[in-house]
């Protein structure tokens, strides 16, 4: 092992409360902000989603407590369909943009990718500072649209125009709601895209010395991968953006055809294309899914190789099929809109090369269960998480298959089926990522450990849980099920499905219930849990040479010189079953 | 554009950098200068600066595709004329690129006092732009044509205030190197803060001129 294990805090690290924790340019600060801010909305997305999940189950039952919270949404304790759908809209948007693209790049990019490739801090330290600020305020935007007067957006995550774009008069929660809605998402646009730009220049700048692209860990690819969309598909976003901002206050009519009827009024513009903001969503849309797991991809890499001890099957295959998600996934934004009328040569070509991404992927899954073939697996809570990942990644992926051939999405759209598929592919795996990534992390993060046998409980109840929220949503989907419907039992049709509805949202509580092991590990383990060593999981990266929590210049004031690759385990002829990336030993190849 | 203060390092000319594999540069810090700190790698701003740009250019390009889809679309498209004031804004915006490269090569014969002569004219011809740009906006007010007015004029109005208000930034940049060439901070081999404010500057001269094109000559 080499210089860098005994670092000493020899460098100036800013003095004060506010410089050191609030205002602080340390990537390892601002990646404990964007964790925390990312803690904060998962927390609340998730309470929004139970309350929705109890209407859906028992319609007509009273609420008289939340009534008193919400005495417009929910008056007499009866919640109306505007406020279900409100906070469907909120929950969406909370969870897609502040939880599943700020923790997994955010949070651990920012903490893990300067200390992996050997560097003191990111490219631009005061960008980055920025970068979490305004994504704070983005995030505080957002939670006033909650309390919006005149009710919270209700137009999905999606924001589907016309009624997005005209105000007032398309009803509740499309006023004040509905404008700061998209003034917080073009705020947050401003955030990530300072992000992605800093975290590309610091992986192709600062890496260590002998830190050779492919001696890259696989997240380091993760998160240098997600820039690159990000940096790309967050300005389409912000110019859809700013279109519908202008259509909502500036009387133009980029999104609002002529001729329109909106409750029984005539609305005054004329000429434009709902289908052009779907165009211009879509197209930052479906990239967003891969910022949501691509990220998750790579701790999976990481974990499954530290915790089998076994090198990465496939280490260039991974990395190589990274980059091609990434690039094919910004060809394929027309499958969101098979039924939105599209010609359908358009279609056929969305849909082949939808179809295509499943090559790369397969790449992925099959080299995962080759890394763990034969390995010397060490359940722990970390890895539990990474191996549920692969679980719901391929789950999540087969029923991508079916949604990007035309002739099933076309009955199988803006049923439960896409609900199910989604969750799965994009909030459950995304999020079974971040889980894992703190469990692995946390030690490393904060200096303790945490508590194995609450984690492994945690991730039981999470894995079957999460299962048994969505897996239903499939089966109810093909049965035909609409989504944002917000009470189903007046359709005849569906009423045979509503046990399955009540089931769901049992195990949605179940679900939500069991977080709080989490969340009791977490904040008691900061405080209480045992003293973490320097590598408590004998892991190869640069992250493990530095003391727990590394400090304020990661490196101790030298920096370190790489000589391995980033899955050195069980080399055969080696003193112990992995070798560090920086450490000076040799291992003939011929051993 | 450069928020925070730019530390000038040194270009070697002709420095050889050690190539990492695939072309970028494998972190070649000599280790045994200790911190690394201190040389913040001089291509990190420029690097940083074209990722940027490539937002950027990703933005517009969104507007464009939006700009070719309405247009295609609809049958209320009523296209504006280019205002003759707008042949002037873009001619001053044009000499300012050309002033900002009289600087430059005043830079490299370390000719500091012609530097900040230069850099002054250029700064103020981009404050005469902006100044234009809202000119040509208050000539269409005055005629009656304003944001929803008809949607050829939505977008000139989007396109020139998003235009302007990228602009604004290198115009800040520009003060910000003058600031510093008062300070005598800038040598020809001490310049990343100036380089980067004029890969910035072209390009968004470079964009006006595409934008003036794509708004008078795809109508």
């Amino acid at each position: 092992m080499a210089e860098a294990t005994h670092a000493v805090h020899m460098h100036h690290a800013p003095k004060g409360f506010i410089r050191k924790y609030i205002f602080s340019t340390d990537h390892k600060v601002i990646g404990i902000q964007y964790y925390f801010l990312a803690l904060f909305s998962v927390v609340l997305g998730m309470l929004l989603s139970v309350l929705f999940r109890l209407h859906l189950a028992w319609p007509n039952a009273n609420w008289d407590l939340l009534g008193k919270l919400f005495p417009t949404g929910m008056a007499g304790g009866l919640m109306t369909p505007e406020f279900y759908l409100s906070l469907v809209t909120m929950h969406g948007t909370l969870m897609v943009f502040f939880v599943l693209t700020t923790a997994p790049q955010g949070g651990f990019g920012n903490y893990f990718l300067p200390i992996q490739i050997g560097a003191d801090d990111m490219a631009f330290p005061v960008l980055n500072m920025l970068s979490f600020w305004i994504t704070f305020v983005a995030l505080g935007v957002m939670v006033m649209a909650l309390f919006a007067v005149g009710g919270a957006p209700l137009s999905g995550w999606t924001a589907y125009p016309p009624l997005s774009a005209l105000g007032k008069i398309s009803g509740p929660g499309e006023g004040l709601g509905q404008t700061l809605w998209i003034i917080s998402l073009a705020i947050f646009c401003v955030g990530s895209l300072l992000g992605a730009l800093n975290f590309i220049t610091t992986t192709l700048n600062l890496r260590a010395k002998g830190m050779t692209l492919t001696r890259m860990p696989l997240t380091v690819w993760a998160w240098f991968t997600t820039s690159i969309l990000s940096l790309l598909a967050f300005p389409v976003l912000l110019a859809g953006g700013i279109l519908l901002v202008l259509d909502r206050v500036g009387g133009t009519s980029f999104f609002i055809p002529a001729g329109l009827v909106v409750n029984e009024q005539l609305v005054n513009h004329s000429g434009g294309s709902p289908l052009l903001w779907q165009h211009l969503f879509w197209f930052f849309g479906h990239p967003e899914v891969y910022i949501a797991i691509l990220p998750g991809m790579g701790v999976a890499s990481q974990l499954l190789a530290t915790f089998s001890r076994k090198p990465v099957f496939g280490y260039k295959a991974m990395f190589s099929a990274m980059l091609a998600i990434g690039f094919l996934g910004f060809f394929v934004w027309g499958h969101h809109m098979f039924i939105s009328g599209m010609s359908p040569y358009s279609a056929v070509a969305f849909s082949l090369l939808t179809l295509s991404i499943g090559v790369p992927s397969a790449i992925k899954t099959f080299n995962w269960l080759g890394t763990l073939w034969r390995g010397k697996i060490e359940f722990t809570s970390a890895m539990l998480f990474a191996i549920g990942f692969v679980s719901v990644f391929v789950t999540g992926g087969v029923s991508g298959i079916f949604l990007g051939q035309t002739s099933l999405d076309l009955y199988l759209h803006d049923t439960y089926f896409v609900v199910g598929h989604f969750h799965m592919i994009m909030g459950v795996a995304a999020i079974f990522g971040i889980f894992g990534a703190t469990y692995y992390w946390f030690p490393k993060m904060f200096g303790r450990m945490m508590n194995e046998p609450l984690g492994k409980i945690h991730f039981w109840f999470t894995f079957v849980g999460v299962n048994a929220i969505f897996f239903p949503m499939h089966i109810m989907g093909v049965a035909g099920h609409p989504r944002r419907y917000s009470d189903a039992s007046n359709f005849n049709y569906l009423s045979s499905m509503h046990p399955l509805h009540q089931f769901m949202t049992v195990a949605a509580i179940v679900t939500a219930t069991a977080q709080l092991f989490f969340l009791l590990n977490f904040f008691w383990s900061l405080w209480k849990g045992r003293k973490a060593e320097m590598n408590p999981w004998n892991a190869t990266t640069l992250e493990w040479t530095v003391p727990s929590p590394p400090p304020h210049d990661n490196f101790g004031g030298k920096l370190p010189v790489v000589r391995h690759g980033p899955y050195e385990y069980s080399v055969p002829g080696a003193k112990q079953d992995f070798i560090m990336q920086d450490s000076e030993e040799t291992v003939s190849k011929t051993a | 554009m450069p928020a925070a203060a730019l530390p000038e390092v040194e270009i070697q000319q002709g420095q050889t950098v050690d190539d990492g594999g695939f072309g970028f540069r494998s972190g070649g810090r000599d280790e045994s200068r200790g911190r690394g700190r201190p040389e913040v790698p001089v291509n990190s701003y420029r690097l940083g600066l074209w990722f940027g740009l490539g937002a950027i250019l990703m933005l517009f390009v969104a507007f464009t595709s939006a700009y070719i889809y309405r247009q295609g679309l609809s049958f209320d498209w009523q296209p504006l004329s280019p205002l003759p004031i707008l042949w002037f804004n873009t001619a001053v915006l044009v000499l300012s690129s050309l002033t900002f490269e009289g600087a430059r090569r005043a830079l490299r014969h370390d000719l500091t006092t012609s530097f900040g002569r230069w850099l002054g004219v250029t700064t103020l011809l981009g404050v005469t732009f902006l100044v234009g740009q809202y000119m040509a906006w208050a000539q269409l007010a005055a005629r009656g044509v304003f944001l929803g007015t008809n949607p050829h004029s939505s977008f000139f109005y989007l396109l020139t205030a998003t235009h302007a208000v990228h602009l604004l930034g290198g115009v800040l940049a520009l003060g910000y190197v003058m600031k510093g060439s008062l300070h005598q901070k800038y040598t020809s081999r001490s310049c990343t803060a100036v380089e980067v404010t004029a890969v910035y500057w072209h390009f968004m001269d470079g964009l006006w001129i595409y934008l003036f094109l794509l708004l008078f000559l795809w109508r």
